[in-house]
C-alpha cells in the first residue's frame, strides 16, 4: 500500500471513531439540558433523576470525543502537510475559531455542571448544561464549515497557484455548509434521542422504574419523530445542492453511468459498479433520482461516463469517477435505515397512544436494537460524503495524491496505524461495556421530602 | 508582510504557556497522585482537586495547534509531519491520560483502578516530556531542506538538548503539580505534597537554570540572558526557597512564573525563526515564510480578540468556584453503593451512582 492509501485508511478510522461519539454527545447533552430544564420547572423528582442518569451516560462519551477529537486536529499537519500548507490560511481559520469560540464553552462548562450541583445556584448550574449543549453545537458548526470548503470551495483567489481567503463570509454561508450543518444537527438529535429510546426501553422491559423511564421514552419518541423527519427532508436538500456542486458524488451514488433524464431509482441493483456495465436493477422507481437530485419530475442527472470526459478536458487526465459501490450502498444504508427508524418512532407513537407503551416486549426488544441504525447511518452519510469527493481533497483545487506529507514514510505510516487501531480498539470496547452497565444501572433514588431543600451533590471522579 | 504576523506568533506563544501554566499542575497531579495518597480514597481526593479544571486546561493546546494551523500552515505542516512518530505517541499519552480520569471511577474493582492510576501517572510524565522535546526541537534545528520539509529520521528529534528541556518541563510540572496539591489538600496529604514539593523542588530549580543556560547558548544571539531568560532563574530560585519557607502561594506563583518562562524563552529566543534547520540556515522555518495572508490573519485577530478575554473571564470563574480544598475523608469507601439510609444519616460523600440492585432487574 502507498502512503496515500495508508493516510487515507488512518483518517477514514478515526474520523469514523470520533463521529460515533460525536453526534451522541450534541443529542444528549442537548436532551440532559431539556430533562433538567423539566426539573427546574417543574420540581419533578423525576426529572432530576433522568438528568443525572443519562447526564452520566453523556460523560462517559464525551470523555472518548475529546481525546479523538484531539487526533483529529493533529492529523492534517501530522498526514496531509502538503495539504495543510496549501489550505492552511482558509481550512485552519475555522478550526482556530472552534477552538476559541467553542471547545473552551463546552469543556469549561462542562467541568462547571458536572462539580456544581452544590455550588452553583440552581438557575446558574442550569444555564451551565446548556452552555455545554450550545458549545457542542456551536463545534460542529465550525467543523463543517471547515469540511464544506472541502466539498465546494468558496470566498476565496487564487494567488500563484495557491488558494487565498477573501471572503470569510462566504465560508460560513456556504450553501454545502448551511445544509450539512443543519443535517449533522438533526443527525445528531436522531442519535441521542435514538439512544434515550433504547436505554428507557431496556430499563423497561428489565424492571426499571415505569414512571421515570416511561416518561423519557415517551420523551425521545416525541422528539425523534421530527428529528428524523427533518434528518431526511434536510438530508434531501442536501443532495441536490451536492448535486449542484459535486455531480459525481450523485452519479455515483445511483450508479448512473449514463446521462438520464428522467431518472429512476433503485431499490437494489446487482453489478454496476464499474466501467460501463449494465447493472440488473431489481425494482425501479421511476423520477425518484431526479426528484431527489434536481426536485425536479423530469430534473436531468449527468452520468459518471459524460462527466469524466468532461473532467478530463478541464482537468487534464485522469479517472475522477469516485467508488461507485461505497457511493451506492452509502446512499441506501442511509435512506433505508431513515425510514425504519421513522416506523419505529411511529410505532412507538402509537403505543403510546393506546396506553401499551412500557408493556409492549416486542416494541421494546426493537426500540433497544434500534440504537444501532442512527450510527449505521452517520457513518454511511459520511462516507458518501468524504469518498463521493474524491479523487479530490479539495474538489477541483488539490487532489487527495498530492496532499500527503511528503517525508512520511509508509513505515511511520504503518506504525501510527497500527497503533491507533489497537488504541481506538481497546477504548471503543471500554467505553461500550461502560456505556451498557451505566445504561442498565438503576436510577439514582429520589430525595426524601426533608432533602428536597438540600443541594444536589456534584458528579466526581 | 502583514503586521498581524508577529501578533500571531505572540498568540502562539501566549496559548502554548497558557497550556502549560494551567496542564502544568495537572501533569504533575497525575504524575503525584500515587505518591500523595496510599489509599483509594486519596488518590480519587487527589485527582478531583483538578477533575473540574483539566478538560478546560487541555483546550488550551487544541488552541495552539489550530492557531499554528491558521497563522502559520508551513510551520503547522513541517513540525506535525516531521515529528509524525513522536507526536502520534503523543496523542496516545493524551489520549490514555483523558480517559483515565474519566473512567477510573467507573467501575468499582481495584484491578480496574490500578490500571487506570498507572496509565494516568505514565500519560501524565510522558505528555510533557514529548511536548518539551518538541518545542525544544523547534530552537536546536531539525534537518529541514528548501522545500521547507523534514528529511530527519525518528532519532534526530531525540538531541540531547532537547530531552534535557523534556526532562526540565517535567520537573517543572512536578513541583508545580506539588505546589498546587498544598494549595487544594488537606491533613495527610497536604503534608505529603509538601515533602514531595521539598524533594522535587532542588531538582527543578537545577534543570531550569541548566535548561535557560543550554537555551541561550543554543539560540546564540547575545552574551547576556535575556529578561525572560532572568525572570526564569529568578523564578526558579524563588519557587525551591519559598517551596523550603512553607509559603504555598507563594510558592505557587513562583512556579507559575518559571513555567510560564520556561516556555516563553523558547518562543523569545525562536523569533523570528519558528523552526531551525540544521541542514542550513538559509532553509529556516521564519514567521515570514511560513504565514497566512493578511486577510485571515485579520479574520482571525477579530475572534481571538473576542473570545480570549471571555474564555479567561468564565475559566477564571471556574477557579473561582471550585477554590475550596479538596479532602480525603470525601472520598471514604467506595463510590457505590449508597443506599438512601446513607442519605438519612447525613453521610458526606456525594455519589455517582445509586446501588446495583441486579435482582431488581430481572425480568418479572
Amino acid at each position: 500500500m502507498t502512503n496515500v492509501d495508508l493516510s487515507r485508511i488512518q483518517f477514514a478510522f478515526t474520523s469514523i471513531n470520533h463521529f460515533f461519539f460525536v453526534p451522541v454527545t450534541i443529542g444528549l447533552a442537548f436532551l440532559t439540558a431539556l430533562l433538567q430544564t423539566a426539573w427546574y420547572r417543574t420540581k419533578l423528582e423525576e426529572y432530576l433523576r433522568l438528568t443525572r442518569f443519562f447526564g452520566t451516560l453523556l460523560l462517559i462519551n464525551v470523555a472518548i470525543g475529546v481525546v479523538t477529537g484531539l487526533v483529529q486536529e493533529f492529523q492534517f499537519g501530522m498526514n496531509w502537510g502538503a495539504y495543510s500548507r496549501l489550505v492552511g490560511n482558509i481550512f485552519g481559520a475555522p478550526l482556530a475559531m472552534e477552538g476559541l469560540g467553542a471547545f473552551f464553552l463546552e469543556s469549561v462548562f462542562l467541568g462547571l455542571w458536572l462539580f456544581g450541583w452544590d455550588r452553583l445556584s440552581r438557575k446558574v448550574h442550569l444555564l451551565t448544561i446548556w452552555a455545554v449543549s450550545f458549545g457542542s453545537a456551536f463545534s460542529a458548526m465550525f467543523i463543517l464549515a471547515a469540511n464544506s470548503w472541502m466539498q465546494h470551495p468558496v470566498g476565496y483567489t487564487m494567488v500563484n497557484g495557491k488558494p487565498v481567503l477573501n471572503d470569510i463570509w462566504a465560508v460560513f454561508t456556504n450553501p454545502v455548509f448551511l445544509w450539512g450543518y443543519a443535517k449533522v444537527l438533526f443527525a445528531a438529535l436522531t442519535t441521542g434521542t435514538a439512544v434515550m429510546l433504547a436505554v428507557s426501553a431496556w430499563q423497561l422491559r428489565h424492571g426499571g422504574d415505569r414512571g421515570v423511564f416511561g416518561r423519557s421514552a415517551r420523551m425521545s419518541i416525541y422528539i425523534l419523530i421530527p428529528a428524523i423527519l427533518f434528518t431526511m427532508l434536510v438530508g434531501d436538500e442536501l443532495g441536490v445542492i451536492e448535486g449542484r456542486y459535486q455531480p459525481m458524488k450523485i452519479a455515483a451514488a445511483e450508479a448512473q453511468w449514463t446521462t438520464c433524464q428522467p431518472c429512476s431509482f433503485s431499490l437494489f441493483q446487482i453489478g454496476g459498479g464499474n466501467n460501463d456495465q449494465t447493472p440488473t436493477e431489481i425494482i425501479a422507481i421511476p423520477h425518484l433520482l431526479s426528484l431527489l437530485a434536481t426536485n425536479h419530475w423530469n430534473g436531468k442527472v449527468q452520468g459518471l461516463t459524460p462527466l469524466n470526459q468532461q473532467y478530463n478536458k478541464q482537468f487534464g487526465p485522469g479517472n475522477y469517477v469516485p467508488n461507485v459501490f461505497i457511493q451506492y450502498w452509502g446512499m441506501r444504508a442511509m435512506a433505508y435505515g431513515g425510514v425504519l427508524v421513522l416506523l419505529i418512532a411511529l410505532w412507538g407513537l402509537w403505543a403510546i397512544r393506546r396506553k401499551t407503551l412500557a408493556t409492549s416486549r416486542v416494541f421494546l426488544w426493537v426500540a433497544t436494537w434500534a440504537a444501532v441504525l442512527p450510527f449505521l447511518m452517520n457513518t454511511a452519510g459520511w462516507l458518501l460524503t468524504e469518498s463521493g469527493r474524491q479523487p479530490w481533497l479539495v474538489q477541483g483545487i488539490m487532489l487527495t495524491k498530492n496532499g500527503v506529507s511528503p517525508t512520511v514514510s509508509v513505515t511511520w505510516l504503518w506504525i501510527s496505524l497500527v497503533f491507533f487501531i489497537v488504541l481506538y480498539g481497546t477504548l471503543g470496547t471500554v467505553d461500550l461495556l461502560l456505556m451498557l452497565k451505566y445504561s442498565r444501572e438503576q436510577l439514582p433514588p429520589a430525595r426524601t421530602a426533608a432533602d428536597a431543600d438540600k443541594p444536589v451533590p456534584a458528579i466526581q471522579y | 508582510m502583514s503586521a498581524l504576523v508577529p501578533f500571531w506568533f505572540i498568540v502562539i506563544a501566549i496559548l502554548w504557556t497558557g497550556f502549560f501554566i494551567l496542564e502544568g499542575f495537572d501533569f504533575g497531579v497525575g504524575m503525584l497522585h500515587g505518591v500523595i495518597a496510599k489509599s483509594d480514597s486519596g488518590r480519587r481526593a487527589a485527582i478531583n482537586t483538578i477533575g473540574p479544571l483539566w478538560d478546560g486546561n487541555e483546550v488550551w493546546l487544541i488552541c495552539a495547534g489550530a492557531a499554528m494551523f491558521a497563522a502559520f500552515p508551513g510551520w503547522y505542516a513541517t513540525m506535525f509531519s516531521g515529528m509524525y512518530l513522536a507526536l502520534a505517541l503523543l496523542l496516545g499519552t493524551l489520549i490514555i491520560r483523558g480517559v483515565a480520569f474519566e473512567y477510573r471511577g467507573k467501575r468499582d474493582a481495584t484491578g480496574w483502578r490500578h490500571t487506570w492510576d498507572w496509565l494516568l501517572t505514565i500519560g501524565s510524565l510522558l505528555s510533557p516530556l514529548l511536548i518539551g522535546i518538541a518545542l525544544a526541537d523547534l530552537l536546536h534545528g531539525l534537518p529541514i531542506d528548501s522545500n521547507q520539509n523534514f528529511t530527519g529520521s525518528f532519532w534526530d528529534l531525540l538531541q540531547p538538548y532537547a530531552v534535557f528541556a523534556g526532562v526540565t518541563l517535567v520537573l517543572v510540572c512536578l513541583l508545580h503539580g506539588a505546589t498546587f496539591l498544598c494549595l487544594k489538600t488537606t491533613g495527610e496529604m497536604l503534608a505529603r505534597s509538601g515533602r514531595v514539593a521539598r524533594v522535587v523542588a532542588p531538582f527543578t530549580g537545577a534543570f531550569v537554570i541548566g535548561f535557560i543556560v543550554w537555551t541561550h547558548v543554543t539560540a546564540g544571539t547575545a552574551f547576556f540572558l535575556n529578561l525572560i531568560e532572568l525572570l526564569a532563574v529568578i523564578a526558579a530560585i524563588a519557587a525551591v526557597w519559598l517551596t523550603f519557607e512553607h509559603r504555598e502561594g507563594w510558592a505557587f506563583v513562583a512556579t507559575t512564573i518559571t513555567m510560564a518562562s520556561c516556555i516563553l524563552t523558547i518562543f523569545v529566543d525562536l523569533y523570528p525563526n519558528v523552526m531551525v534547520s540544521s541542514t542550513s540556515a538559509a532553509n529556516n522555518l521564519t514567521v515570514n515564510n511560513t504565514a497566512s495572508p493578511h486577510y485571515s490573519l485579520t479574520a482571525m485577530t477579530v475572534v481571538v480578540v473576542v473570545f480570549l478575554p471571555l474564555v479567561l473571564l468564565y475559566q477564571a470563574w471556574t477557579y473561582y468556584v471550585f477554590r475550596r480544598r479538596v479532602s480525603e475523608s470525601e472520598f471514604h469507601g467506595p463510590p457505590r453503593p449508597r443506599t438512601p439510609a446513607d442519605e438519612d444519616t447525613g453521610s458526606p460523600a456525594p455519589r455517582l451512582r445509586p446501588p446495583s440492585h441486579r435482582a431488581s432487574h430481572r425480568k418479572t
